[in-house]
C-alpha cells in the first residue's frame, strides 16, 4: 500500500518533468514539419505534416540557406579538428605531467585549470583582439584554436587523473627494458587510456560543433560561419522563416545528441567525476 | 634520466604554446587597453552598466540557486530505482545534450507575443491578449534566467544523483528502523553527506554563469533598450561598437565577482588532487 501510494506520488512528479523537459524541443520538431501558415497557428499538431522545409534547405532555396552545405562542411571540418588538436596536446601534456614528471608541470597544469576558471564569455574578448593581431580573423583556424584553448584545460585535467591512476610498476619495466619515453607513450600509455580518450575527443568535438559565441566572434563571411552562426543570422530580420529555421536547427542539433547518446556511458561517467571532486 | 625530462618538456610544450598565445598574451594585451582610467569613467557613466551589475548579480543568486534546489530535489527523484524512472531520465539529458541555439530560439518564439504558443493558449484559455513576454525588462531577464535554468539543470542533477548514490545504503536502512521520517532521513542522511558536493557544485556553477552568454543574447539580445544585459553580453556589445577598452574594463569589474569564486575552486581542486 505504501508502494502503491509513493508510485502514484511519483508519477505526479513526473508529468511536469516531462513537459519541462519536452516542450521546447518538441516545439523545435512541430515546426519543421509544419508549412508556415500551419506553424503559426498555434496548434499542437499540424493539419498536414511536410517536408517539404528540409527539401528547401538541402536545395539551398532561401536567402538565409544560399550556402547551407558549404557551413555545415565547416562546423564539421572544425569540430573535427579540434577534435583531433586537443587529443594530441592534452595527450602529450597530461603524459608529460603525469607519467613524465616533467620539471614544473604541475604550475602547468595549475594555469590549465585557472584557464578553465575564466568564463568562456570574458576571455572572448581578449582572444578576438589577439586573433585580429594575429590576422586569423576569418579564417577556420581562429576559431579552432579558440576551441582548443577552451577545451585544452578540462581535457588535461581529466586524462592526467585517469592517468595517475595506471600503476608506476608499468613505467619502471619499461625503463628496465630499455624503453625510451616514446615507446612507453605509444606502446604503453595509449592504449591503456583509450576509454579516456575516447571522452575527451568527443568533448572537444561537441564542445567546438555547439559552440555560438565565438564562432560569432572571429567568423564573418557567408561562406566561412559555421552553420551555428548562420542560425543566428536568421533573426536578424522581422519576417524571419521560423519552420525554416526551426528545420535547420533541428539538422543542426541531430548530430551532437547522437553522438552524445552513443557514448553515454563514457560522457557521464568520465566527464562528470572530473567536473566535481568532492 | 635527463631523456625523460627532455622528452617530458617537448611534451609539454604544444600546450604551453597555446597558453602563451592564446591565453597570456591575449589577457596581457587586454588588461594593458584597459589600463586608462578615462574608460573606466566611461563605463560608470554609461547608464546600461550600473543596470547589468543589477541583472548579473540577479541572475547568478537567483538562477543558481533556484537551479541547485532544483536538481536537489529531482535527483531524490530520480534515484528510485524504476525502469519507467531510468527512461525517463534519458530523456531528462536532452536539453543538456542538444545545442542552445535551436532551442533557445525556440523559446524565444514561444513567448512572441503575437504568434507564439504560450500568447495563443492564454488566449484560447482567457479570451485576453497574454503579455507581451520578450518585450517586457523583468519578464525578459526573468525567462532568461528560466533558459539558463533549463539548458544546464540535467547536468547538475546529474552530478547530485552521482552522489546520492554514492551514499551507502546501510545508513538509509538504519535511519528506516528508528523510525525517521522523509525529511529526518534527508536531514540526518542525505544532506550531511551531500553538502560539500552541493557547495563546491554551487561555485562552479555561478562561475559558468557568469559566462553565459547565449541565454541571454539568443533570447532578449539584450533588449528591450539594452535593459536585459548581463556583464557577459555588454561586453561582448561594446566589442560589437568596436569599443574595446570599454570591452576589457567591463571585465576588469567584474573580477571582484570571479576571482574568489576561482580561488576556492582552485584551492579545492588541488587539495583533492593531493590525495
Amino acid at each position: 500500500m505504501k508502494r502503491i501510494a509513493r508510485d502514484a506520488w511519483l508519477y505526479l512528479m513526473a508529468i511536469p518533468i516531462l513537459l519541462w523537459t519536452l516542450l521546447p524541443i518538441y516545439h523545435i520538431f512541430l515546426f519543421s514539419i509544419s508549412s508556415k501558415d500551419s506553424a503559426f497557428s498555434g496548434a499542437l499538431w499540424p493539419a498536414k505534416p511536410t517536408l517539404r522545409n528540409f527539401e528547401t534547405i538541402a536545395q539551398q532555396h532561401h536567402f538565409y540557406l544560399h550556402h547551407f552545405w558549404a557551413q555545415i562542411w565547416n562546423s564539421l571540418w572544425i569540430a573535427v579538428a579540434v577534435g583531433l588538436i586537443t587529443l594530441f596536446v592534452a595527450t602529450c601534456a597530461a603524459f608529460a605531467i603525469s607519467r613524465l614528471k616533467v620539471k614544473g608541470g604541475r604550475a602547468v597544469m595549475n594555469l590549465a585549470l585557472f584557464t578553465y576558471f575564466i568564463p568562456a564569455a570574458f576571455l572572448a574578448i581578449p582572444m578576438y583582439k589577439a586573433m585580429g593581431i594575429f590576422g586569423l580573423l576569418n579564417s577556420r583556424w581562429s576559431l579552432v584554436l579558440a576551441m582548443v584553448t577552451l577545451a585544452a584545460p578540462y581535457a588535461i585535467w581529466v586524462l592526467k587523473q585517469a592517468s595517475d591512476k595506471l600503476p608506476y610498476e608499468l613505467d619502471e619495466a619499461a625503463r628496465i627494458d630499455g624503453a625510451t619515453p616514446l615507446q612507453l607513450f605509444r606502446l604503453v600509455y595509449l592504449p591503456l587510456m583509450t576509454p579516456s580518450l575516447v571522452a575527451i575527443g568527443t568533448y572537444a568535438l561537441l564542445l567546438a560543433w555547439n559552440e555560438y559565441l565565438y564562432a560569432y566572434l572571429l567568423l564573418s563571411h557567408e561562406r566561412t560561419i559555421t552553420l551555428a552562426v548562420a542560425l543566428g543570422h536568421f533573426i536578424s530580420a522581422d519576417d524571419s522563416p521560423w519552420e525554416l529555421l526551426m528545420a535547420t536547427g533541428l539538422v543542426y542539433a541531430l548530430p551532437p545528441a547522437a553522438i552524445y547518446y552513443a557514448f553515454r556511458g563514457y560522457m557521464v561517467s568520465g566527464l562528470t567525476s572530473g567536473a566535481v571532486k568532492a | 634520466m635527463s631523456q625523460w625530462q627532455t622528452w617530458g618538456a617537448i611534451m609539454l610544450a604544444p600546450y604551453v604554446l597555446v597558453f602563451l598565445a592564446f591565453v597570456l598574451y591575449p589577457v596581457s594585451y587586454g588588461l594593458w587597453l584597459a589600463r586608462d582610467p578615462a574608460s573606466y569613467v566611461r563605463l560608470f557613466a554609461d547608464p546600461i552598466f550600473l543596470r547589468t551589475v543589477v541583472n548579473t548579480i540577479v541572475f547568478l543568486l537567483v538562477a543558481v540557486n533556484l537551479k541547485f534546489l532544483l536538481a536537489l530535489w529531482l535527483s531524490g527523484f530520480f534515484v528510485h530505482e524504476r525502469v519507467w524512472i531510468r527512461w525517463l531520465s534519458v530523456l531528462f539529458l536532452l536539453p543538456w545534450a542538444v545545442p542552445s541555439i535551436p532551442t533557445i530560439f525556440s523559446i524565444r518564439f514561444m513567448f512572441n507575443p503575437e504568434w507564439g504558443v504560450v500568447n495563443s493558449v492564454i488566449f484560447r484559455l482567457t479570451a485576453q491578449d497574454g503579455p507581451n513576454w520578450l518585450n517586457d525588462p523583468q519578464i525578459g531577464l526573468g525567462l532568461a534566467m528560466l533558459t539558463h535554468i533549463w539548458k544546464s539543470l540535467p547536468f547538475w542533477a546529474l552530478i547530485l544523483i552521482a552522489g546520492r548514490l554514492s551514499i551507502p545504503r546501510e545508513q538509509y536502512e538504519a535511519a528506516s528502523v528508528d523510525g525517521a521520517s522523509v525529511w529526518q532521513r534527508f536531514k540526518y542522511v542525505t544532506w550531511p553527506s551531500l553538502r560539500t558536493l552541493y557547495l563546491t557544485s554551487t561555485i562552479l556553477s555561478m562561475i559558468w554563469t557568469l559566462g553565459d552568454f547565449n541565454s541571454v543574447y539568443l533570447l532578449t539580445g539584450g533588449g528591450p533598450a539594452d535593459l536585459t544585459h548581463v556583464l557577459a553580453t555588454l561586453g561582448i556589445r561594446y566589442i560589437r561598437l568596436d569599443q574595446v577598452d570599454m570591452a576589457m574594463a567591463t571585465i576588469v569589474c567584474a573580477m571582484p565577482l570571479v576571482l574568489p569564486l576561482v580561488y576556492y575552486m582552485m584551492k579545492n581542486l588541488s587539495k583533492s588532487d593531493q590525495q
